[in-house]
């Protein structure tokens, strides 16, 4: 959590974790995974209304942050929908509420922005690709220019929300160079096949583009010229997902900890065993570290830092790499129970370990921090 | 041109027009380091680091930027943190009297600001500050490293003084320092915590010997100290006699702070940088070129991923310290972050060197690696163990059970210890 909150930040957090702890106990997550559409439409406008779809849309176009700096209140947002591992398509919708705000025509923004704000409608970035890198250059779907149309043809796959999302903001490429498109999820030739996961409620889905005609009124920003605009999603997804999973982590950590004091054997608490103590510690200090990175990450990406791109990876690697660790010293303090169905950790683990797998996995950014890191040096 | 802050204890200078005068000044009157280790400087031997500290440090004190946060009265500026931060901030990368920065400045001089009589506020604080007298910690024993209240070294009344016995060792650069802080025991009939002193000693004095230990990597900085009857005034006790183990938390309590970037008396960040620039260095001297080889850029990434994470976590510990969210005992989470991180950065190091890190020719970095390696473990000893650290975080920041102890209810005298109770000679 970020030490340094205004009071209106404390509010959104508040009034975002009450909202959750009486709509979507853990109780109703469960009983969510077997509903197909995983969460409820409703429950999801009014959580719009706390703010959850505004936040990183500029205000001339119907959005508005709490503080001013809205990735630092939406990550508030997904840290506390990490700690009740909640539905809703949080990261997706906003990554693309933030993109047409950023770069869509007004005609377009007028048309796509009110539904996403009130959460009448749900948005996915369409990004990844089978067996491709997140990057730009890892993009093989391709747009063909043809008349006043452009034609879609490729795969993308896992698409977070991708079996809900009524938008699909697709980045593609071709002759013009790397551009991205808002699409209908209804436009003929779009064929969304949801896929098996392990996050019981969000559920991501395999989106196939045979030759699925768009107008050139559908270009998000300057055709051939999203790279840009690709970073800047890519960072603002890696910082929720940090968010989201040291959110859940810290849910874990804390009531492991009580467990600690409360279970006892040979006539003593666990937490009195020095064994179990230094495990404890070293957790301790991943879980300040992990939180520690998540806010400098969040940070850098929200004033547009030099060196943003490198902090959101390096988030990405130690909070993707070591909080689902962390969740599996949690599961071994627990003994026998903590690998049952019953049991929360593994709702948690499955979030975290779904954030830890997408948009780009440790060893993925791993490298792509160490190219930073070997250009920041000046080497060849 | 010094500033100076006025009577009331308002400031002469606002944050702005130090931090512009402060640029100027570093760049005018101290060298850069351009890649010199930023502990020894530009030293060409340890006799010379000692009198190039004093100098710079006298230097910083004559144009005004020695103990920014000291009090007026005892030599210091009386400034916020801020202006600390400032000059930090404009001084990085040139070369400083980092020797006093710790223990010297973090550590011994706040810990006589909280327990020093007026006379010994104003006889050593101006002095350390002036860059004249350094100063080094005798804490840990032969005997027993961690276990810092079990002291066997005593301190015997004799009239006006008092008589001093035993032994200190790993202490850092002992032979090089003026003044030190030394727990001894002062009264054996009571149990541990309650029968500590804590002794202000000149270290060059009759009685004193002092041993450099040699280390894996051939470095001789630390070092082992035998008393023989050394003869301390006894008007050179810091704080109460048989108080000396609370001094020595506050002491510890300072150390913390050093470590986790909170102390307002530092002099440079503590971040991972030089390391990491180790392991560039490996990748560097690959024959293969570092970043063309995935595994090598795993490692490099791992590198700078774990230091930079290392440098959010000192910061964000040191801001839930000062709020009160954690309490002070959590300055030993960047402790063993610290200790953990350097392990596994020497240990890439060596892997990205391959066997040039065991058997390398002359002027090649990487065999450099491979000694340091051999020295691997000391960031997880030195400073209290990263066991008894995890000892502190599990049972003063987690509130675990202690572990158990069997020297705490009775007179030390009967605590079963590593060495017979040395006597004083009468």
């Amino acid at each position: 959590m970020d030490l340094d909150l205004t009071p209106d930040q404390e509010l959104l957090r508040d009034t975002t974790r009450k909202f959750l702890q009486s709509t979507v106990p853990l109780t109703t997550v469960r009983a969510l995974a077997d509903d197909a559409a995983r969460f409820d439409r409703g429950w999801w406008q009014r959580g719009a209304e706390l703010g959850w779809t505004t936040l990183l849309v500029d205000e001339r176009r119907g959005g508005g942050s709490i503080s001013g700096e809205g990735l630092r209140d939406l990550a508030l947002v997904a840290e506390e929908m990490g700690a009740m591992v909640s539905p809703g398509p949080l990261i997706a919708t906003n990554v693309v509420a933030q993109a047409v705000s950023r770069d869509a025509s007004d005609e377009l923004a007028s048309h796509v922005l009110p539904g996403l704000l009130s959460g009448e409608s749900i948005a996915a970035w369409c990004v990844a690709e089978p067996g491709r890198d997140i990057t730009p250059h890892g993009m093989a779907l391709q747009a063909r220019r043809d008349g006043a149309e452009f034609v879609l043809d490729g795969v993308k796959r896992p698409v977070d929300a991708g079996g809900q999302a009524d938008w699909l903001l697709v980045t593609a490429t071709g002759s013009e160079g790397l551009s991205q498109f808002l699409v209908p999820a209804s436009a003929p030739g779009v064929r969304i096949t949801p896929l098996r996961g392990l996050d019981l409620v969000r559920q991501y889905a395999e989106i196939r583009f045979d030759g699925v005609r768009v107008p050139s009124s559908a270009v998000v920003g300057v055709l051939g010229g999203a790279s840009l605009s690709f970073e800047a999603q890519l960072q603002t997804v890696l910082v929720l997902q940090c968010a989201e999973i040291v959110g859940a982590t810290d849910r874990v950590f804390d009531f492991t900890v009580q467990y600690a004091f409360d279970r006892s054997s040979f006539g003593r608490a666990l937490a009195s065993y020095q064994a179990l103590k230094h495990r404890f510690a070293d957790m301790k200090l991943w879980l300040e570290s992990a939180q520690a990175i998540t806010v400098d990450a969040t940070r850098a990406v929200q004033d547009g830092a030099p060196d943003a791109g490198e902090v959101a990876r390096i988030a990405k690697v130690y909070v993707g790499e070591r909080c689902p660790e962390l969740i599996q010293d949690c599961i071994q303090m627990h003994g026998g129970i903590g690998v049952t169905w019953d049991h929360d950790l593994h709702l948690y683990l499955r979030r975290v370990v779904m954030n830890r797998q997408t948009y780009g996995d440790p060893m993925h950014q791993r490298d792509s921090v160490a190219i930073l890191a070997d250009q920041i040096g000046g080497r060849p | 041109m010094t500033v100076t802050a006025t009577a009331a204890g308002g400031l002469a200078e606002d944050l702005g027009s130090f931090h512009a005068r402060a640029k100027e000044w570093v760049a005018a009157n101290l060298e850069p380091l351009d890649g010199a280790d930023p502990y020894l400087g530009h030293a060409i031997d340890d006799a010379d680091h000692v009198l190039r500290a004093k100098a710079i440090q006298r230097k910083l004190f004559d144009a005004g930027f020695a103990g920014l946060c000291y009090p007026v009265e005892y030599g210091g500026r009386g400034l916020p943190a801020e202006y600390q931060d400032a000059f930090i901030d404009v001084s990085y990368g040139y070369e400083l009297p980092r020797l006093f920065n710790m223990p010297t400045f973090t550590i011994i001089l706040p810990t006589i600001l909280d327990f020093g009589t007026e006379e010994q506020k104003k006889r050593f604080i101006p002095a350390a500050i002036k860059g004249e007298e350094l100063w080094v910690q005798f804490l840990s024993e032969p005997t027993g490293g961690s276990d810092l209240a079990g002291a066997l070294t005593r301190a015997d009344r004799d009239g006006d003084v008092f008589v001093l016995n035993g032994s200190k060792i790993w202490s850092t650069y002992a032979w090089k320092s003026d003044y030190a802080l030394c727990v001894a025991r002062t009264d054996w009939e009571v149990p541990k915590h309650k029968g500590l002193s804590v002794l202000i000693v000149k270290v060059h004095q009759p009685g004193i010997t002092i041993n450099q230990i040699k280390h894996v990597d051939g470095s001789d900085d630390f070092c082992q100290e035998f008393f023989d009857d050394v003869v301390v005034p006894a008007d050179q006790i810091l704080g109460q006699v048989d108080d000396g183990w609370n001094v020595a938390s506050r002491l510890l309590l300072h150390e913390r702070e050093a470590m986790s970037g909170s102390s307002p008396y530092a002099m440079a960040p503590r971040t991972a940088a030089h390391e990491n620039d180790r392991v560039g260095a490996a990748a560097l001297a690959q024959d293969s070129g570092g970043a063309t080889d995935p595994r090598v850029r795993q490692l490099i990434g791992e590198a700078r991923v774990l230091t930079r994470v290392h440098t959010a976590l000192v910061g964000r510990i040191a801001v839930s310290i000062r709020t009160g969210r954690l309490p002070a005992a959590a300055g030993s989470i960047p402790r063993l972050s610290n200790g953990m991180m350097r392990v596994r950065l020497a240990s890439i190091a060596l892997e990205i060197a391959g066997d040039r890190a065991v058997a390398w020719s002359d002027n090649d970095p990487t065999g450099e690696l491979g000694v340091a390696y051999l020295g691997r473990q000391g960031p997880c000893i030195g400073g209290g163990t990263t066991e008894i650290t995890r000892n502190i975080i599990s049972e003063r920041v987690l509130g675990m059970p202690r572990e158990p102890a069997e020297d705490l209810d009775r007179p030390f005298r009967d605590v079963r210890t590593n060495a017979a109770v040395p006597r004083h000679r009468s």
